[in-house]
Formats: structure tokens, sequence, C-alpha cells
């Protein structure tokens, strides 16, 4: 404990360099602006960013990107509030209330309260991080390959238990990007599979096309179809607005606390944001003395969810962090780009990256408190911003995935597979497929692949292996609870009702 | 997709129609993936399960869910929704065609040609903005970004017979 403080320290002084904290701000903005525009979401936007990192040191490089990621954060917030446009699907909860006050001419209260708000959930799940990250990842050393699928298992699961969208559609969309993932060179034995001759797909599909496609030219394509004008409010945010709101705020320091907690356990395992932001309103609601006004532009309703998202989407990076699982789609290609820089996440990295890892703990802090300032001042800009019309927007936007795409391996097959990939995204969205645990199955599908093999050559292919000690029944078990989770919920929910009829 | 009323905002192609179209697609993909995988060899080698083990399986399951969801969508949805109109359609053919060609073009053009006359493109079509001022837009965002990246970051993009000529 002690040890890691002083590794904690040593990070702050990693981070608080110039050049990181001129990263931070870059990261920050950019995390916004990617937050802001349709089409350019936190995992999209790290994508096309990333191979542009490499020249970087890997600590500079994932403080950037963990930036873009709390910026698009931030962002989502301002389109909620101003625009009644969720920018991310856990800003949905936000334009509840936070868009009637932006009606009744309190854009900037509510502003200054998602804002504050998303900064103390983050800053708590970053404080989780802290004094959890370490014992977790002590723990998951002893961890063999039978242990390592087991806890993909269980994200997985959770994926397809806590999924709004039919389960047989999360399911199917998952294999497809294990089936993706799968194609190209075998790890294992060294051989070539489902490349069918081509060589272009001798390298496998990169995951960095797929999220650049399926998340940024599927989104275009759904504006497209919607039609989507911005009509915005204005927003007037000075030091006695923001002052002001900050006096009401400590009022809900309940419904605060019970946010962050919310997000934090939700954001641990994947697909938590969206849930948790709709749990945390949901739940302020019941509880608070003012929730018939929810709904009506209640300040409380605006805490409660953001919070929560907040929370959770910083959360996501604990199980990232120590064992090599993310917690969400942006938390995926984060990983995804750790690999690219020859870092292994999970526990190890705890163990071998030292100053890597605490580093990037450290500009959590840091990046958060960089955000509020960025967010507080600049929201006149930004709300500018979102009213350039789509049809400027959207070939610049078509441009900038086009070069990220390119970028990732110099090839422009790869931007043609994005085009591919656009497509597929367009429909599938509007066919009610999940494009999230597809993306988490292309990242992890190769390592998830590994494991399993590993554990069936020890095992000689008895599958009993993956519940053959304490540990690995464990959560195996938890695993398969997540799975038929709705299942056993709803017999629960009757066994309750039952007494009472 | 049997109606064809041009124009009319009430038709389209039936939600039905594309959910069933999307599962058919998914079971083929799911096939050429079995097929594959067999091809790669399902079985157990000397360094235990073969290349193709893992993603025949992956297969099957894949093909399993596409079957299952053909099967709900064609039980369940007895009203007939529209998965959009052709006038929404339109607009989505408007983004995917354009960039379909501008990918297609970037191989000889390069990518700041091409991107260039595809913002031009798209402001003077969706916007009806004047030439006066969409082109300093058009030129000069691919501008930016030659900045950017050939400069700053020294990432050198797909380049053409204009950027050779001007010595680059």
């Amino acid at each position: 404990m002690i040890e890691d403080f002083s590794s904690l320290f040593h990070g702050f002084s990693v981070a608080i360099q110039p050049f990181n904290i001129g990263v931070m701000f870059v990261g920050i903005i950019l995390g916004v602006l990617i937050g802001v525009l349709p089409g350019l979401g936190g995992a999209n936007g790290v994508a096309i960013l990333l191979p542009l990192t490499f020249s970087m040191s890997p600590t500079s490089a994932i403080i950037m990107l963990s930036c873009i990621y709390w910026g698009a954060l931030f962002g989502g917030a301002i389109t909620s509030v101003l625009f009644n446009i969720p920018g991310e699907p856990w800003s949905v909860a936000t334009t509840f209330d936070g868009h009637p006050m932006a009606q009744k001419g309190q854009a900037g209260e509510a502003l200054t309260a998602a804002f504050t708000s998303s900064f103390v959930g983050a800053l708590f799940a970053v404080v989780m991080i802290t004094l959890v990250a370490p014992l977790v990842a002590s723990f998951a050393l002893r961890f063999g390959p039978a242990e390592q699928f087991s806890v993909y298992f269980l994200a997985f699961c959770s994926f397809v238990g806590m999924s709004k969208e039919p389960p047989f559609k999360t399911v199917a969309a998952m294999f497809i990007g294990f089936a993706l993932a799968a194609v190209g060179l075998d790890s294992i034995t060294g051989q070539l599979r489902l490349t069918f001759g081509l060589e272009s797909l001798l390298n496998g599909f990169d995951f960095l096309i797929a999220v650049i496609g399926l998340f940024g030219i599927g989104e275009i394509l759904l504006t497209m179809e919607e039609g989507l004008s911005f009509k915005g409010r204005l927003a007037g945010i000075n030091a006695k607005v923001v002052w002001e709101t900050w006096k009401q705020l400590p009022r809900y320091w309940v419904t605060s606390l019970r946010s962050c907690i919310i997000g934090c356990w939700m954001g641990v395992s994947p697909a938590g944001a969206t849930p948790a932001s709709f749990m945390s309103y949901g739940i302020a609601k019941r509880t608070s003395r003012n929730g018939a006004n929810f709904g009506k532009g209640e300040i409380e309703g605006v805490v409660a969810p953001e919070t929560a998202a907040h929370a959770a989407g910083t959360a996501a990076l604990l199980p990232m962090l120590s064992l090599g699982v993310p917690g969400s789609p942006t938390a995926a290609v984060l990983l995804g780009g750790l690999l690219i820089w020859g870092l292994q996440p999970g526990p190890l990295l705890f163990v071998e990256q030292k100053e890597f890892v605490w580093g990037l703990i450290a500009s959590m802090y840091l990046g958060n408190i960089v955000g509020l300032i960025v967010v507080l001042t600049c929201v006149p800009l930004f709300a500018a911003i979102l009213r350039i019309p789509f049809s400027i927007i959207a070939p610049i936007i078509l441009v900038i995935c086009a070069i990220g795409a390119y970028t990732v391996h110099n090839s422009v097959f790869d931007v043609v597979l994005m085009m591919v990939f656009g497509v597929i995204g367009y429909l599938l969205k509007k066919c009610n497929y999940p494009l999230a645990p597809m993306v988490l199955a292309i990242v992890l599908g190769d390592k998830a692949e590994e494991n399993f093999r590993q554990s069936l050559l020890a095992s000689q292919g008895k599958l009993g292996i993956f519940f053959s000690n304490g540990l690995v029944s464990t959560i195996m078990t938890l695993g398969l609870i997540a799975l038929f989770w709705p299942l056993i919920s709803n017999a629960l929910a009757r066994l309750r009702t039952r007494p009472a009829a | 997709m049997s109606d064809h009323m041009q124009g009319a905002d009430s038709a389209g192609p039936s939600h039905r129609a594309v959910e069933t179209g999307v599962g058919i697609a998914m079971a083929v993909f799911a096939l050429v993936v079995i097929a594959g995988s067999i091809k790669a060899g399902i079985g157990w080698g000397s360094e235990g399960p073969k290349a193709g083990f893992f993603p025949f399986y992956v297969g099957l399951v894949v093909l399993a869910c596409s079957i299952v969801n053909i099967v709900q969508v064609r039980i369940e949805r007895t009203r007939g929704d529209l998965f959009a109109n052709w006038g929404q359609l339109r607009q989505v053919m408007a983004v995917v065609i354009p960039s379909a060609i501008y990918v297609a073009v970037i191989p000889w053009t390069g990518i700041y040609i091409a991107s260039a006359v595809l913002i031009a493109f798209f402001m003077r079509r969706l916007g009806n903005y004047a030439w006066s001022f969409l082109s300093p837009i058009a030129i000069g965002v691919p501008l930016i970004f030659f900045i950017v990246f050939e400069r700053w970051f020294l990432v050198p993009l797909p380049k053409g017979p204009v950027e050779a000529w001007l010595g680059y």
C-alpha cells in the first residue's frame, strides 16, 4: 500500500512534466470536439488518433488518448443539454432534465452541474482505481490460461445479460467479432486461416478499422437518414453562474455519492456506463423529495446520471489495466493501443511497467481537473462548432475517418474496408444489433482463443478444466449467472410477488 | 422490398424484409467461416486444437443465432414497420455513393485532391452553398491536413500526380 502511494507520487511527477500537461490540454480539447460532433465518438476518436501517437513515448501517448476519452465524456453533456441530442449513449439520461433546464434559460446552471458531477464521479472512480487496481492485479498474477479465459467469459457473458438488445442479436454480433478476429495468421500454430487466398487478409481485420467504420461512418449515415438539424439553446456560463450552481450542489451529496457507487459498480462490468446513468437517474427520481419534478428541469436529475456515467466511464479502465479486459469500447481501443506499443495489458503491467501505469493513473486525476477547467471556460466555443451545418461537417468527418483508417497500416485497402464496415454498422444499428460487443470481440478474440486453446491443451481437450478449482469455477459460475441474468431476475421477481398475491 | 413508391414518405422497405436480409447475410457469413475453418483443420493436432477449431465453433454459434433471429423476426413482427422511407434512404445513398467513389479514386488522385472534391461536392449538393463560400473550405481543409500530417507528424498520406508535380 505504502509502496503504491510512492509509485503514485512518482506517477504525478511524470504526468506533471510540461510536455505531458500540454498533451493533456490537447487531448481534452480534441476529446470534447469528438464528443460534440456527430459521427465521432470516444472509441472512434481514439481509434483515429491512435496512429498519430506512435511516435510519442507510451506514457505521453496514453495520457493524450485517455484525455481524449475524458473530453468525450464531458462533451456528451454539452450536446445533451443544449441540443437535446445525446452525443454518446450514456448522455441520454442527461437530456431528460438537462434540456428542459436549458429551455427555461438555465443552460449555464445545467452545464455547470453536469460538468461538476462528471468531475466528481470521475474523481471517485479514480480514487477507487488507485486503491483497488493494484490489489486486483496482484491477485490476477496467479491466473493461468483457464482463469484468464474465465475472466473473458465473464466479461462477454455480462454483455449478453445486461444488453438492452435481444440476446441472440448480441451473441450474433459478438461471435461475428470473434470470427473476424480469427482471420489471418493463427498465433499458436502459425498457420493461415480464413484468408481464402486473399493477400489483403493475411494480417486479419484490424479492430481500429472496424471501430472507425462501425462507429464513425455508420453514425454519419444514421444522422443523414434522420435529417438532423441542430437547433440549439444559447449557453452563457460565467463565473457567477458557476459559483451559484456550486453553492447548490452540496445539497445533493447523497444522490451524488449513490451515483458514484452505482457508476463504479456498473462500470467495471462491460457495457456499464449507459445502464449506470439510467439506473442512477431512476433511483434518484424515486427517492428524491423533488422526484415529481424530474423531467421538467430538476438539477438533481442532471447530477445523478452525469455522475454515474462518468464514474462508470472511468471505472471501465480498472479491469482493462488490472485484468486486460476492457469495460467499454473506448477502453477496448485503449487496450489495443497498449498492445501496439508492445505493452501487455493485465496484471503484469503493474510489475513490469510501473512508471507507465502510475503515470496513467496520475494523469487521470490531473486530466479530469484540466477537463473541468477547459469545458467550463470553452462552452460557447464548442456550442458554436455544433452550429456548423451538417453539410460542411459531414464531408470533413468522412475525410478524417479516411485518413485515420489509412494511417493505421498505410494501406488504401483499409480505407475501403472502413467504408464496408460503415455500411454494415448502419444496417446493424438499424436492426438493433449492438456494436460494442462486436468491437470487444475483435479486440479480445485472439487472446480469448489463445487462453481457451492453451487450457484445452493442458487438460487434453476436457472442458472440465474450466471448473477444476475454486477460483476458476467461481468466475465461470458468475459468468453463467450474468449470461442468464434476465431469466434469473424474472424468476426471482415472480417468487417475490407470489406470497403477496 | 416489393413496393417502389418513389418519393412517398410512407413507403420504403419493411423492417422485416431488411432484418431477414441481414439475418441471411449473417448465416452466409457463418457458412463461409465454417467452410474456411474446416479447410484449416478443426481437429486435434500436435499443438492441441488445430487452427480452425475455435472459428469453427464460432461459425456454428453465428449460424444458430442468425437462424433464431430470422425465425423471430418472421414470427413476431406482424405489423408493417418501415426500415426507412425511400426519401431517407436516398439521403443515406447520397453519402454512401460519393464516399465510395472517394475511397475508390484515392489510389490514383491521392487523398488531398479527392478530399477537396468530396468536401466541395457535399457542400454544393447538400448545402447549396455558393462556390465563393465553399471553395476556401474545400481547399483549406485538405491543406491543413497536408501541413499537419506531412510536415508536423511526418506521416505520409497517399499522394497523386498533382502533389508529384508540386515536388512532393
